[in-house]
């Protein structure tokens, strides 16, 4: 990781960030830093903060699209949308608190920029999609220091390969997002949480997938075991798994209902309503049980039907996206943790704790990463060593 | 259309290509007669065609593999094809070049419930998938309007839409994984069954590339619990200002439908003649739009609906009481394209996106067009995301009238340009679009993404042509720095 006293850009158009890209030295590149201990890159010689490209362009509620520049926060473009009765669809997750983001020198805040280049998406992700799916176009510098843009600014467009894609999830390593376009969509006007107690994770796995093949549209489908519902926030006595419904008022009762119903063999469903619903779901998006936990922490993708197994014995795990995203908190070595997501068909990503972050790829697939990444940045500018293989 | 010169020496070699493919693939698995060649000679945009060298129908990812190792050996050019339902010509044959036809790869491989997900072979049909897992209660959610037909390969190369996805997404947004065929004859697997995979999203970028990075030999889609309800109403308005404005009315409110479909009055009456659906034929804008989910949120939203399309003046309101009625609702739309086929000789089929909010400026520019070129156009829209798809009438019969339809049809693509839009919405580029790509992109933005073909495809074998006005050797791209999106391959061939 670059040395902070070193020397820092701070752009204030394309163009400036396309000049700093093309004088050719290794660049760290960050939004609020949030997420900068991730993959920590080596081997810069400056970094480039986007907090100075934080406007928003357009938003045209009525198009479902939103137009704004990489370093505004997520916090000013949730207030934003939610002034429009809209939202961030991805519910994107800030992370800021878990990581111990330093407030200090770059805000400590996320940003859209950095969410979409870390492609993290929320709780609702299970039913409406990552943020990889709402990055609808951009405009970027490449590490050939060239400005670029694809995709567009309308809901619905194939035209040209489909770069978007490709950009969140990247890490910065591709290129430097100079603007983007999202597509946003009408907020809920409502939420309930359907919660059961006690269940195992094989039990509660089961029970979160047989709300997901049920036509209730649940929108989060996590789960606690006992000894972190216990951890704060939430303090509870039992193991909780929980299932979300939003909507309108009278689709959200009546699939209530049916759900309740659905779900009788795994005990009587408490409810949460309204403001405790969305605290919840925010505690479980910002995977607060694991705040003060000293173990290293894993996200671990796996097909959801598989998520029970991760880190059984090994580790405290908390569970979202109906069992495909396992946090776990684990001293258990870097390789066994990887082997059992490879096993499970997912992989893993040190979240907080020393060595590589990101899994290694293999064969043919890290042989085309690598000219996918050569395609964009052939010298190695951009977050050099993040990825093993860019 | 131009397309890439064909090579003289590779048509000269067409008895040794066919030798070679059948030893790769034996019996009745390569194509090089005359006669048998001819059903391959276009797909869905039937206005271009042409004889290919021959064609290969693989069944197994091992001669996939094999056969795209030896044309790249040989340096021979394939276009990898699913159905041959494309409307933007991505399977349209090169006279130099090999159709890789994946038609016999048409197995359902594994249906996942407790993940969610079907694993199936390219060769599958859209409807398939869905008829599959219906029994169970799920469904696979993009329905383009060639579903019955349109095979599930072509869909991820095409990245196709459909009427549902204004609320369930295009194929992208339900795709989990796909096993590709690089040119070189190398096999990956990108995504798998969980949400995400490790690494750059490569299955995002291989998604609607149009058969240019690789050749789809599997692929893993999420389904869907079917709604318990689905209802359908229709909307017919005195003007289509009225109809646009209902459509806006609806999102404001906060209502995304499963599918929110325009039809102009020309394509009110030939569906209608068509296939007799109940459409008021005289009204200017028919709006089609269905809600679906539990019972209790139909009848809430379709209340809604009805309220805000009273409030717009709506002359027609009709709300499906069951299943065949909805049905029947959709029928006309779903039927329009050949509908129109049926009222003029040869018709052409558009597809930009606007913002919605340029609807009515648009609209009345294409008939304007229309008046200046001489031809009739009926427009059917995917009113929610601002998808258009002008259907051009022209008779090939009559001299200058493809020339003047696909002029028209250019201008309207400018048009959707110009006012925000995009090219394509969910058709492709193609070779129908591929020389307006300027229009959206400068040569900075098109080097771009030529140089992701070219992590895939360095020698440029796969599907050359397509997508892309001019073909850049790789080293070029490479080497040269575009400066500020000027042309910089000013001695390159253009076709």
């Amino acid at each position: 990781m670059l040395d902070l006293a070193a020397r820092i850009e701070t752009p204030k158009s394309a163009a400036e960030v396309a000049e700093i890209v093309a004088s050719g030295r290794p660049l760290e590149v960050v939004g609020g830093a949030t997420k900068r201990t991730i993959g920590a890159v080596r081997g810069a010689e400056a970094l480039v903060s986007l907090a100075g490209l934080a406007r928003v362009i357009d938003y045209a509620p009525e198009e479902l699209v939103l137009t704004a520049q990489p370093g505004v926060t997520l916090a000013t473009l949730e207030k934003l949308v939610a002034s429009q009765g809209q939202m961030l669809p991805f519910e994107p997750p800030h992370l800021g608190k878990l990581l111990g983001a330093p407030a200090k020198l770059f805000g400590g805040k996320a940003t859209l920029g950095g969410t979409l280049a870390a492609n993290l998406s929320g709780p609702r992700r299970i039913r409406a999609g990552a943020a990889r799916d709402h990055l609808l176009g951009f405009e970027a510098v490449t590490g050939r220091g060239e400005l670029v843009k694809a995709g567009g600014r309308v809901v619905k467009n194939v035209t040209g390969y489909d770069l978007s894609k490709l950009m969140a999830g990247s890490w910065g390593t591709l290129a430097v997002m100079t603007e983007v376009t999202i597509k946003v969509l009408p907020a809920p006007r409502c939420e309930t949480t359907l919660m059961l107690f006690g269940l195992d994770d094989a039990r509660a796995g089961r029970a979160m997938a047989q709300a997901m093949n049920a036509p209730m549209e649940v929108s989060g489908a996590a789960h606690l075991p006992q000894a972190v519902a216990a951890s704060a926030p939430l303090k509870a006595e039992m193991a909780v798994t929980a299932l979300r419904l939003e909507g309108f008022e009278a689709s959200v009762a009546a699939r209530g209902e049916a759900l309740s119903g659905l779900l009788r063999e795994f005990g009587r469903a408490e409810r949460l309503e309204g403001e405790l619903s969305a605290g919840f779901w925010a505690q479980v998006r910002e995977v607060e049980a694991f705040r003060k936990d000293p173990r290293p922490l894993w996200r671990v993708s796996v097909p959801p039907a598989s998520g029970w197994r991760v880190g059984a014995g090994s580790g405290s795990t908390l569970h979202d996206w109906a069992g495909g995203l396992v946090w776990l908190a684990t001293e258990a070595p870097a390789a066994a943790v990887r082997a059992e997501a490879r096993a499970l068909g997912g992989h893993a990503t040190l979240y907080r704790g020393e060595g590589p972050a990101f899994e290694p790829l293999a064969g043919t697939l890290a042989a085309l990463t690598a000219r996918v990444k050569a395609a964009f940045d052939p010298d190695g500018r951009l977050n050099p060593g993040r990825f093993a293989e860019a | 259309m131009k397309m890439p010169a064909p090579d003289p020496a590779l048509i000269a070699r067409q008895g040794e290509i066919v030798r070679a493919l059948r030893r790769i693939v034996p019996g009745e698995g390569v194509i090089g007669d005359r006669d048998g060649l001819i059903p391959f000679q276009s797909d869905g945009l039937s206005a271009y065609r042409q004889q290919p060298l021959a064609v290969v129908l693989p069944e197994t990812v091992e001669q996939v593999s094999a056969v795209l190792a030896w044309c790249q050996a040989n340096g021979v050019k394939v276009v990898p094809r699913g159905a041959g339902t494309s409307l933007s010509g991505g399977a349209l044959p090169l006279a130099d070049g090999v159709i890789l036809g994946m038609a016999r790869f048409n197995r359902i491989l594994e249906i996942d419930l407790a993940n969610r997900c079907a694993v199936v072979q390219p060769g599958v049909t859209n409807l398939a998938i869905t008829g599959a897992v219906e029994a169970d209660g799920f469904y696979y959610a993009p329905d383009p309007s060639s579903q019955i037909a349109c095979t599930i390969g072509g869909n991820v190369a095409e990245n196709s839409g459909g009427v549902h996805c204004l609320k369930y997404g295009l194929t992208t947004n339900n795709l989990l994984g796909c096993e590709i065929v690089l040119m070189s004859g190398e096999v990956v697997r990108l995504g798998g069954k969980g949400f995400d995979a490790a690494g750059y999203d490569l299955l995002g970028v291989v998604t609607g590339s149009e058969g240019l990075l690789g050749v789809v030999t599997e692929v893993t889609v999420r389904l869907l619990a079917r709604p318990e309800t689905a209802r359908a109403m229709l909307l017919g308005f005195a003007s289509v200002e009225a109809a646009g404005a209902c459509v806006g009315d609806v999102i404001a409110a906060g209502v995304i439908p499963a599918g929110m479909e325009m039809m102009d009055n020309p394509a009110i009456r030939a569906a209608e003649a068509f296939v007799g659906a109940g459409y008021p034929v005289d009204c200017a804008a028919l709006l089609i739009v269905e809600l679906d989910g539990p019972e209790a949120e139909c009848a809430e939203l379709s209340a809604q609906v009805e309220g805000l399309a009273r409030a717009r003046g709506a002359t027609t309101i009709r709300v499906s009481s069951n299943d065949a009625e909805r049905l029947t609702f959709w029928a006309g739309r779903k039927a329009a394209f050949p509908a129109v086929g049926r009222i003029s000789p040869d018709y052409y089929c558009m597809d930009g996106t606007i913002p919605r909010r340029e609807l009515p400026h648009v609209l009345t520019r294409i008939s304007e067009m229309a008046a200046q070129y001489g031809l009739g156009v009926a427009n059917v829209f995917h009113a929610g995301d601002g998808n258009l798809h002008p259907l051009i009438l022209y008779d090939a019969d009559q001299p200058g009238q493809l020339e003047a339809a696909e002029a028209f049809g250019a201008d309207i693509l400018k048009l959707c340009v110009a006012v925000g839009g995009v090219l394509t919405g969910e058709h492709g580029v193609g070779v129908e679009k591929r020389d307006l790509m300027g229009e959206m992109f400068n040569e900075t933005d098109l080097a771009c993404q030529q140089r992701v073909k070219c992590a895939f495809d360095p020698d440029l074998l796969l599907n050359p042509g397509k997508v892309f006005p001019r073909l850049h050797r790789c080293a070029e791209l490479g080497r040269v720095h575009v400066h500020r999106g000027a042309v910089a391959f000013p001695d390159l061939p253009r076709f």
